[in-house]
């Protein structure tokens, strides 16, 4: 306990100096508005500004701390698209649509702005809290892995992601594979022969997971918007007066404190991550509440509860991707490739190494809470301005933005034909229905991946049975395949919630 | 159902050629036990699977744009493309106002907005990135000063 206090006030001694502060808060601002603009969600958002962030030259604290505040604010502004305009960011904001959309059609948009962003900042807390206690611990435990554990670990990252985010087993399995193929693109870090680069010397560095990241999820994006023509991003509800509802925020207090818990614990397990948090919390809540509580239809408590979890989820989230390095989900995927970036490789070892950059990474999430809850209740009109930008505008903007930002980190035109590859591939995958996050987790840990199997291999001296010889990763074995089966067998019983229909003539939505 | 089952056909194509391409992988004197083409034929061999199962059990058919529509974001991709290549030699503004109005169009169909769109991005951005920020950009053709 006393190690706790002791790193934490490291912590804050790294955080609290004037010039990070106003990094959080600048990252707060601007992760608020990726969030809350229709089409960007966190992962979408954070991953167009890396690029710009790393041709700036800061150090890794400020780096990080910017990119963190933008990530949780990003979460935040998420809610806000949900809310007036029923367009979820991504996977997990589709849960606080399911009840803060009705909200708003009955004129009640400030109050399910208001307890959506007191939740968010209940889950966040508690998340944080729960991460400081967990991941030391964690870490302790991930000393003791080994190759062999290690590449089971990835399996089981692998196999949940693609069992929980998609409706498609071999969907998700392919979009894993197409990542770790990509991974295998470059020098063989062992042999120092190329492997997969047709002679071209550009891709003998290996394709920059920035690269992949922009084009998949942002420009991507793009490529949505001009299929549609921006509709669907029409100007929805009008936002009145925005009062504090003390009332309902009172009544979900346990809603709140319930969602937290089980959203973080859904977000520490690898691969699963915040999806699954929002659903569970919507899910044990509605059934908790009963018939006549009126879920879907618009009630403070549906809002509450996946927010809560949500913002709990992503915290949870950041357990495993520190102590392990082992993103749960598309978000902290991203915030890897900023560790990555960095030349920070996160693991047990982080927490011994760079006990600077965790526990500055820690408070100033803590100061993030309390800086994204002071701009989100009262100046919650100033964001919901920013939705009105029409999509003709924002759209362009956010692919030269995503251009320039390649081109300012790496200089080379090839890159940007790559950026536009992923871009289109990332459209056709969506398009399949086949998940995106795969591939990127694929780039990113193909390596890693590689390695362990190959140190397992070197150690057993060839012996694959080597692979299951210890209870931890037999047991990870275990969990992968029924990570990766279970969810078929689920899929009959639980049906996933699909978007609140949109009557036209109703709520006054414009075409 | 024909989209997948297309698609299930082109990941058993790519995953057969990346297995003859790990094939060819060179190897060093710096052997170990697994070596540097194992790894990649375990990910063409679970491609393999997982592309025999779309083509037997293909969801259902996405909705495709109209010819139209896919014609807009093959343009797109051409502008993109080609902004690739005029970034360096061109400068900064000059492309990026063409390849923003031409994607500005695309979204919503009127010609001057676009345009007014496309000449504000370009040169908001570059004040922003070069001034703002510091990034090294060029404005205009090397050897026209910026």
């Amino acid at each position: 306990m006393m190690d706790l206090f002791h790193n934490l006030a490291l912590g804050f001694g790294i955080a609290l100096t004037p010039y990070t502060l106003l990094l959080a808060v600048i990252g707060c601002f601007i992760g608020t508005i990726v969030g809350a603009l229709p089409g960007l969600g966190p992962s979408n958002g954070v991953a167009i500004l890396i690029p710009l962030t790393f041709s700036l030259g800061l150090d890794a604290t400020a780096a990080l701390v910017l990119l963190t505040s933008v990530y949780y604010g990003a979460m935040y502004g998420g809610r806000i698209s949900s809310i007036l305009l029923n367009i979820p960011g991504d996977e997990p904001a589709l849960m606080t649509t399911l009840d803060g959309y009705p909200m708003a059609k009955q004129g009640r948009a400030g109050d399910a702005l208001v307890i959506s962003g007191v939740a968010s900042f209940v889950g966040a807390m508690l998340a944080t809290l729960g991460l400081m206690i967990m991941a030391p611990l964690l870490a302790q435990v991930a000393y003791k892995f080994g190759p062999a554990e290690y590449f089971a670990l990835y399996l089981l990252a692998f196999s949940t992601l693609g069992g929980i985010s998609s409706s498609n087993q071999a969907k998700a399995a392919v979009a894993s594979c197409i990542g770790l193929g990509i991974a295998m693109i470059g020098l063989d870090t062992r042999s120092g022969m190329p492997r997969f680069t047709f002679g071209n010397m550009h891709l003998n560095d290996g394709i920059d997971f920035l690269v992949a990241i922009v084009g998949l999820f942002a420009v991507s994006e793009v490529f949505f918007f001009i299929e549609t023509h921006g509709k669907g991003s029409a100007v929805g509800v009008k936002l009145g007066k925005v009062t504090v509802p003390w009332r309902d925020l009172w009544d979900s207090k346990w809603t709140m404190l319930r969602s937290s818990v089980l959203g973080f614990f859904a977000g520490v397990l690898p691969g699963a991550g915040a999806s699954l948090g929002s659903f569970m919390t919507y899910m044990m809540e509605k059934s908790i509440a009963g018939k006549d509580a009126g879920f879907g239809t618009g009630v403070p408590k549906g809002v509450a509860a996946p927010e809560a979890g949500n913002n709990a989820a992503a915290g949870g989230a950041l357990v495993p991707m520190l102590t392990l390095g082992v993103p749960g989900s598309g978000t902290t995927a991203v915030l890897l490739a900023v560790l990555m970036t960095l030349n920070i490789t996160p693991g047990p070892t982080l927490f011994t190494d760079r006990p600077d950059v965790v526990w500055g990474l820690i408070a100033s999430l803590l100061i993030a809470n309390f800086v994204l809850l002071a701009m989100n209740v009262p100046m919650v009109k100033v964001f919901v301005r920013i939705l009105q930008v029409p999509p003709a505008i924002l759209m362009p903007g956010v692919t030269m933005v995503s251009f320039v930002g390649i081109y300012a980190l790496t200089g080379s035109y090839f890159d940007l034909l790559l950026v536009t590859a992923f871009g289109v591939l990332g459209y056709m995958l969506r398009k399949l229905d086949v998940p995106t996050v795969p591939v990127i987790m694929g780039i990113l840990l193909g390596g890693a991946m590689e390695k362990d199997l190959r140190d397992a291999m070197v150690l057993s001296d060839g012996d694959w049975t080597y692979l299951f010889a210890s209870p931890v990763s037999v047991g990870l074995w275990i969990a992968a395949v029924l990570g990766f089966l279970a969810p078929i067998a689920l899929r009959r019983i639980i049906r996933k919630p699909q978007l609140v229909a949109d009557d036209i003539d109703d709520g006054g939505v414009r075409d | 159902m024909a989209s997948d089952r297309i698609f299930g056909a082109v990941v058993i194509l790519v995953a057969l050629a990346f297995f003859a391409g790990a094939t060819q992988i060179r190897t060093s004197f710096l052997a170990d036990p697994v070596g540097s083409k194992t790894f990649p034929m375990l990910i063409s061999a679970a491609a393999f699977i997982c592309g025999v199962v779309m083509l037997m059990r293909p969801d259902p058919e996405p909705d495709w744009p109209a010819l139209r529509t896919l014609g807009a974001l093959a343009i797109a991709t051409v502008v993109l493309v080609a902004y690739a290549y005029t970034l360096k030699p061109l400068g900064f503004v000059g492309p990026t106002a063409v390849a923003a109005a031409i994607v500005s169009y695309q979204i919503r169909p009127r010609a001057l907005p676009a345009l007014a769109t496309g000449v504000g991005i370009s040169v908001g951005l570059f004040v922003l990135f070069r001034f703002g920020l510091g990034l090294s950009l060029f404005a205009l053709p090397r050897g026209m000063g910026l």
